[in-house]
């Protein structure tokens, strides 16, 4: 009797439970906009329609979707070792670098479909190597991942800023920005795919790179559960002690995972970069890496539950923008406060429910209790 | 299933006797979602009685004892004490009933004084002083009635396991316990140590004190209860008087059939050395010796088995042994003659045909978020039988679970199953079944049934007696001195790090238990056990203290 509570079913531990924790968010959230004096239903409302009411709604909150699976896929993949990757800001970062580098090289010369794929070998190998300092400290000296990928954010920033304004901003220009890609360095975007659908995606930035995300899920999928090193990984992760006994490497596991998860968190520069500004900009990033760990959090590490995560904030970006200006006294901050409350359940009080869901679950299936006492009888 | 009206004995739950009993426990059920674990139970441990609580693991034994001391509250039912009903919803609603518990793993805090443990969460004022002088006196007391000497400035973390015992018995009767739960009390002690918390507990009797005993050893139900009840999936199956009563009664009742005690084995036939140690030693990362200058051998068809209270560095040994941390100094050698001491490797050493059965199924063995099929290969998961390249075979993977599953009698028989799932002792199958379904030539085996019910005690013990048979060397270590002396053909002992000493299987459990306390009696000679006892308690206070 060691486990107080029963293994839920696959569909309540993915699918109610999330579902219940982003609903009380809700309506916590619809709380604070009945203090400042705004209908919660109308809130709610603007901020659905502003982010999936009409094509150039759509188009946003799938820009701001493809950035949170890569950086959510990254976190995710680092959970599984049972490591904690705070550093997808500067590893993100980085991977614009290895964007830019792609992009200003080759644009003049060949097609986009060229440069995408050195762009996203770079981005990852960028990516991947600003997360292997953090993990060989790691993996050998025992400091803990957290403080270090954490620092190793503000020292991305520090560099970048250094190479923008010092390097790669064309002469005479006072902006710390490369020169704007050409054609061969920019991904088509989606207007066309929405013009299928007799939708307009107007201004909105949504770009291919989104079907790299998708492919980046399919990979995570395989690597963690498919491979032999996946094994691995999650062996290191749930039992440290089992692993070592298995005869796995820490210090491998370690450096592995955390190269693969800075290489997806380099990838979402990508989206940005290539798809979006068509050129390298400080600060692109703008907290995606740290939206990853909440997205990574709901969605319980697994590349389905990142896809579904990561929509759900883009929604909350997109549709929270909508109702700033719309509701001039739900400001900006509102709208982060809303995100942090959706972040708190999801993330922080993510058993709250639990215990409650599982009892009135077991309560409702007898015949499921039936069948368990049947089974303990036989055994 | 067995039902109320065949419960031999006093029939439970009878409330209208003249003299209250001590605990009456009526209709407690308890379920953790679909999980039933405590099933309409009655209880009645009458005062100033010890009652045996015995059943298999998961049988419900300490979910009904934490809803008896307030960690848990019952679905339905009611607790009576001294025939008053009485609503216990914390372990504070406990202490003020009168009840006191003293638990499996100490709950004290090590690098406080004995009489400052004593007073944790009893302070009894803002002002430690007055406390203070108030528990000293009364610690006098406690310890001239019940023979519970303990020095009560000595630091508890300095103290022998027996000792710290002692101090969480001295807690719960500072805080005024009339009735005491003891859980599992003896699986940290040496022999003696045991003998001497039995004769506390019979101190403890003659007082006036209810003691409840929580156990799976039905030796100590035969030695000390005046009444067992036999709890089996969440019921109790029957209350007896331990007089009226044997172990394989009781065995037949835990397991709901007939269990042979009794390891059946014939002689061993000892070949060739397949496991050599030559003056092993292991420091560990604090510099503390745990492993010094220890040699044996293990040889093909036979079983050593290594004896010792634990913490007394077999652990550390079987790690060495195993490649999950290097020898300080010393030699381990396989058939083939290379030395492997320093090469720190597990995946090396099952490469060589050592398999280890670690002691702490839950902590090294298995990985329980793992799917069952994914814990069959642990360790072994580089195998090429598992998938080629970078990718696992996963139907290949199942079938061999599956497999193994039926041959190993593992319920259920789901490989998909999640390992957190699966009881003690089909655990404890998943990793036997992978560790010696690679036929070793050695085979590590630490603990091999602990937490494991009897039923499957049996088939463990049987499956290591056909490997010794089929001319493998395998080297147990078990803190059960019943199971050492069941199956190995030759005992090492082992104290503070060292081998102190070698004895065959016929070596009387006095006699080993005195080595494992750090006396070693005259070589080969004969000295009667009684003698030994006594100077055996004599010398366990200075023999407790490691030689560094």
């Amino acid at each position: 009797m060691s486990a107080p509570f029963q293994k839920l079913p696959t569909w309540v531990e993915v699918g109610v439970i999330p579902l219940v924790n982003v609903v009380v968010a809700f309506l916590v959230a619809g709380l604070v906009v009945l203090f400042i004096g705004e209908n919660p239903l109308e809130a709610v409302k603007i901020l659905i329609w502003g982010a999936l009411g009409f094509g150039e709604g759509v188009g946003f909150t799938l820009f701001y979707t493809t950035n949170f699976i890569f950086t959510g896929l990254a976190v995710a993949v680092a959970f599984h070792a049972g490591l904690f990757n705070i550093g997808g800001e500067g590893q993100a970062y980085l991977g614009g670098l290895g964007v830019a580098v792609a992009a200003l090289a080759l644009d003049r010369y060949v097609p986009w479909w060229v440069t995408l794929p050195v762009a996203t070998v770079l981005a990852a190998l960028f990516g991947a190597a600003w997360a292997l300092i953090p993990a060989y400290l790691q993996a050998k000296r025992g400091s803990h991942i957290v403080i270090t990928t954490i620092m190793f954010n503000f020292i991305a920033s520090s560099l970048m800023v250094w190479l923008l304004v010092d390097h790669l901003s064309p002469v005479g220009s006072m902006q710390p920005e490369t020169r704007t890609f050409e054609a061969g360095g920019t991904l088509p975007e989606l207007g066309g795919l929405f013009h299928l659908f007799g939708a307009d995606m107007g201004a909105a930035p949504a770009n291919i790179s989104i079907f790299v995300a998708l492919a980046a899920c399919v990979f995570v999928y395989y690597f963690i559960w498919r491979t032999k090193i996946g094994y691995e990984i999650r062996a290191t992760g749930l039992n440290p002690t089992a692993a070592v006994y298995a005869g796995i490497s820490t210090v491998k596991i370690t450096i592995v995972t955390m190269l693969v998860s800075g290489g997806l968190a380099g990838l979402m520069a990508l989206n940005p970069v290539m798809g979006d500004q068509q050129r390298l900009q400080i600060d692109f990033v703008q907290g995606a890496g740290f939206v990853g760990i909440a997205v990574a959090l709901m969605g319980r590490a697994h590349p389905v539950g990142v896809v579904l995560a990561a929509f759900l904030f883009g929604m909350l970006y997109q549709g929270g923008a909508e109702l700033a200006f719309d509701m001039p006294t739900i400001s900006r901050d509102m709208i982060v406060v809303i995100q942090a409350l959706v972040i708190l359940f999801a993330g922080a009080l993510e058993h709250m429910f639990r215990p409650g869901i599982g009892r009135a679950f077991a309560l409702m299936s007898t015949s499921q209790r039936e069948r368990v006492v049947a089974e303990e009888e036989r055994s | 299933m067995m039902s109320g009206d065949e419960v031999p004995g006093r029939m439970p739950g009878e409330l209208d006797m003249q003299a209250p009993a001590a605990i009456a426990l009526s209709g407690i059920s308890k379920s953790f979602g679909a999980v039933q674990a405590n099933r309409d139970i009655d209880l009645l441990v009458e005062e100033g009685t010890i009652h045996g609580i015995v059943g298999e693991n998961g049988a419900g034994k300490s979910t009904l004892m934490s809803i008896l001391y307030g960690f848990y509250e019952a679905d339905s039912g009611d607790i009576f004490v001294r025939g008053e009903k009485r609503k216990i919803t914390s372990p504070d609603d406990a202490i003020k009933a009168g009840i006191g518990m003293v638990h499996q793993h100490f709950m004290l805090v090590d690098n406080f004084t004995v009489l400052e443990n004593v007073i944790l969460g009893a302070e009894g004022g803002t002002l430690l002083k007055a406390g203070v002088s108030r528990a000293r006196a009364e610690l006098k007391r406690l310890e001239r009635e019940y023979e519970l000497q303990v020095d009560p400035d000595a630091v508890v973390g300095d103290l022998p396991v027996g000792l710290q015992q002692r101090v969480e018995i001295l807690k719960a009767l500072f805080r005024g316990a009339d009735t005491l739960i003891l859980d599992e009390p003896t699986g940290v002690l040496t022999p003696s140590e045991a003998d001497h918390l039995f004769r506390i507990l019979r101190q403890l009797k003659s007082q006036g004190k209810t003691v409840i005993l929580i156990t799976h050893k039905l030796r100590e139900i035969m030695a000390i209860t005046d009444n067992v009840s036999i709890m089996r999936r969440g019921e109790i199956v029957a209350t007896l008087e331990t007089a009226e009563t044997t172990p394989e009664q009781l065995a037949e009742l835990m397991v709901g059939r007939h269990v042979l005690l009794r390891v059946e084995k014939g002689e061993a036939a000892p070949g060739a050395p397949l496991l050599t140690v030559t003056n092993l030693s292991v420091v560990d990362g604090n510099g503390v010796a745990r492993v010094s200058d220890v040699s044996f051998e293990v040889r093909a068809g036979e079983i050593v088995g290594i004896a010792g209270v634990s913490g007394n560095g077999q652990s550390e040994l079987l790690e060495a042994l195993s490649g999950i941390r290097p020898a300080t100094s010393g030699e381990i050698r396989l058939a083939d003659g290379e030395d492997l001491a320093r090469r720190a490797d597990p995946a090396m050493r099952r490469r060589s045909k050592l398999a280890h059965v670690p002691e702490d199924r839950h902590r090294m063995g298995l990985v329980m978020g793992f799917e069952e099929n994914e814990n069959a290969i642990l360790g072994y998961h580089r195998d090429k039988a598992y998938g080629r390249g970078v990718f696992l075979d996963r139907s290949a993977i199942e079938a061999e679970a599956r497999e193994k599953m039926q041959q190993y009698d593992i319920r259920p028989p789901d490989p998909r199953l999640k390992t957190a799932n699966f009881s003690g002792g089909n655990q404890q199958k998943i990793v036997l079944a992978r560790e010696m379904e690679r036929d070793p030539d050695v085979l590590l085996v630490g603990q091999p049934t602990r937490g494991v019910d009897i039923g499957a005690i049996e088939f463990i013990h049987h499956q290591l007696v056909a490997m010794r048979d089929a001319g493998k060397a395998i080297l147990l270590v078990s803190v059960e001195l019943d199971e050492i002396r069941a199956l190995s053909d030759r005992i090492l002992v082992m104290f503070s790090g060292k081998i102190v000493g070698e004895r065959g299987p016929q070596a009387s459990e006095g006699e080993l238990g005195l080595m494992m306390a750090g006396v070693t009696p005259e070589e080969g000679e004969g000295e009667s056990a009684e003698e030994a006892q006594a100077e055996g308690e004599m010398g366990r206070a200075s023999a407790a203290e490691p030689k560094a």
